[in-house]
């Protein structure tokens, strides 16, 4: 398993469309990825649980990555979360 | 005649008939069922109507709105298939026996109150996504086709909300524009109906729909948010002729906006505005001005009963000066006497005030007054692109002391460890027949010269500007008024600096071409003249031989 914190630059957080992006990302993997905000925590997989964390500008976010591609998807999603947050 | 207002949410005018939209209202029924199995193929299949559908509104937003705006119905397009939304339709439908339709508008509700209950206000308004999508899954679950809005003749939507579904079906070459009693600028009918030029005016609240019916006449005002029905001539005539300038003001926007304002020939002159207030600087912006030419200071004393603090002076400038942000922003300095006056200067009372303690000369017999908005203009300058000028020089020593002054307080700032630009440009204005005639002497003493034209032309012809019976004798294009104006600016052009006008005669098309040829580099106008000025120099060939 792996584990990761991004802060999220985009002023308006993560709202509709960039977290429909992240989401059809995350399918991309067979890993499991789990976005974490405080207490709450939303599969990277589903929109509406993603909108529900409420994550705004400033916060920051645990992401863990749990499955055989998880090196690769660790790499990219940073890399994605760094141009699209 | 009855009025309603709501949120302007795009700045617009529209005059046209009301067609209330009324929506197939009907409640979803609770249900019981006998086989799950048959029902969650039911609703299948109408998730997949609805994907279908939600792809060719996709499509015709695409073409219609641009991809970034489009990409909410691929939001939506997600949302029916969220595991999370999905799992509890299932879930309702297994465990109690019930049709789908009412498993969906449940869980539509619960999704759409967990949005709402958020304390974000765009998260709050994605509770309209739900509720689309869920509605749109109903409707397609009963076998209702998707709801098209279809009409002759142009009209104006009245809804109590509509979903962005909605508002990409309307036909725009039908719909003028939409009231909604309910929704906010956030919301994405908002963002769209902005996209769309549409004109909109949302949140009007209850009362609006049981008020307005169909056929009646509306005029929208999308500025400011005012919903007239049923208006009376006298209205219906003023606002045929505020759509009628807008439309004008918008389509020479559009032509010069981002262009510059270079004469045909290839001169570059920098079309500034004149304002007096911090309040100006929307019509400023608005309006796509270079910077400001003369902003009047005056108004931080006239709406005071005694005088303005530093602080509060440079508050306000800082203010102007970071609205404008890399711009050119020109502020004169105090200016009250002549027609100006203000109680708490306790001015003596004068036999010719226009010939009177005015101007610099107030500022030059209280030095105190002067340094303190000297020392707010400095410490302010630190937060944008400022200029200095200042009004009513007559000799070339009284602008030796002004500068003076500058360096004392500039000194005095320093040991303060104060910052301020160094990039300030002084300027004085050229508005006493005396200034202009000894402008090569005054010229190496500043950055800059702007020609205040109405004083200019009442002192040089002697004419009081406020007496109507001198009309017949204060020709504003008297020659003298231009061989000072062209003295000036060969003054200021064999010192290398830049000359400007800002008084009304800036403003005169029919002068424009003659200002250029003298070589003014600068007009400075009120917001609202700005573009057809700006029209007007970009047809000018300075290098034609028609005679001024």
């Amino acid at each position: 398993m792996r584990e990761f914190e991004y802060t999220i630059k985009d002023e308006l957080g993560i709202h509709a469309r960039p977290a429909g992006l992240l989401v059809k990302k995350a399918k991309e993997y067979e890993s499991e990825i789990i976005i974490k905000k405080g207490e709450k925590s939303a599969n990277a997989t589903k929109l509406i649980a993603i909108m529900g964390l409420c994550v705004k500008c400033n916060d920051t976010v645990k992401i863990t990555v749990n499955g055989p591609d998880e090196e690769k998807a660790e790499k990219e999603l940073k890399e994605f979360l760094s141009e699209s947050f | 005649m009855l009025r309603f207002k709501g949120n302007g949410v795009y700045g617009a005018y529209a005059i046209g008939k009301a067609s209330v939209f009324k929506r197939n209202g009907k409640k979803v029924c609770r249900r019981r069922i006998t086989s799950a199995e048959s029902e969650i193929k039911r609703l299948e299949n109408a998730k997949k109507q609805a994907i279908s559908q939600l792809n060719s509104i996709y499509e015709k937003a695409l073409h219609e709105i641009g991809e970034a705006n489009a990409q909410i119905f691929e939001i939506h397009m997600m949302m029916v298939e969220d595991e999370d939304y999905n799992e509890s339709i299932l879930n309702i439908i297994k465990t109690q026996l019930v049709n789908a339709e009412y498993a969906v508008a449940v869980t539509g509700e619960n999704f759409a109150e967990m949005f709402s209950l958020m304390d974000d206000s765009y998260m709050q308004a994605r509770a309209t996504d739900v509720k689309d999508i869920s509605n749109r899954i109903i409707a397609c679950l009963v076998n209702k086709n998707d709801k098209k809005i279809d009409f002759n003749e142009k009209i104006i939507i009245c809804a109590d909300d509509l979903a962005p579904s909605e508002t990409v079906s309307l036909n725009k070459d039908q719909v003028i524009a939409f009231v909604t009693e309910q929704g906010t600028g956030n919301s994405h009918t908002a963002i769209l109906a902005r996209n769309m030029n549409i004109p909109a005016v949302v949140n009007v609240g209850e009362g609006f729909l049981e008020t307005v019916k169909d056929a009646d006449l509306l005029i929208i005002d999308g500025y400011n948010g005012d919903i007239i029905i049923n208006p009376d001539k006298k209205t219906i005539e003023e606002y045929e002729l505020k759509q009628k300038r807008d439309i004008e003001k918008k389509e020479l926007l559009q032509k010069l906006k981002g262009k510059e304002n270079i004469t045909l020939d290839g001169k570059r002159i920098n079309v500034f505005a004149n304002i007096g207030s911090v309040d100006n600087i929307g019509a400023v912006l608005l309006n796509d001005a270079g910077g400001i030419g003369l902003f009047r200071s005056e108004f931080l004393y006239l709406e005071k009963d005694r005088f303005p603090t530093e602080d509060e002076q440079f508050y306000a400038y800082k203010k102007v000066l970071e609205s404008m942000g890399a711009k050119k922003v020109i502020i004169r300095t105090l200016d009250i006497g002549a027609d100006k006056q203000i109680d708490y200067f306790n001015m003596d009372k004068e036999e010719n005030p226009a010939l009177g303690l005015r101007a610099i000369r107030i500022c030059l017999s209280n030095p105190d007054i002067f340094k303190t908005q000297l020392r707010a203009l400095y410490r302010a300058s630190v937060y944008g692109n400022l200029g200095i000028m200042f009004p009513m020089i007559t000799s070339e020593n009284e602008l030796k002391t002004v500068l003076s002054i500058c360096d004392e307080v500039k000194k005095d700032l320093k040991k303060l460890n104060i910052k301020y630009s160094h990039k300030i440009e002084i300027g004085i204005m050229i508005e006493t027949p005396a200034s202009a005639i000894i402008s090569d002497k005054l010229a190496p003493l500043v950055d800059f010269f702007s020609v205040g034209t109405n004083d200019l032309t009442q002192y040089t012809l002697a004419c009081d500007r406020q007496n109507p019976k001198l009309a017949p004798f204060c020709d504003i294009h008297n020659e003298a008024i231009f061989r000072l104006i062209r003295y000036s600016a060969e003054s200021a052009h064999k010192y290398g600096k830049w000359i400007g006008i800002c008084g009304e005669l800036a403003a005169d098309t029919t002068l424009t071409e003659e200002f250029l040829k003298m070589g003014i580099d600068e007009l400075s106008v009120s917001p609202s003249y700005i573009l057809k000025l700006r029209d007007t120099i970009r047809n000018i060939d300075l290098n034609s031989n028609k005679s001024n």
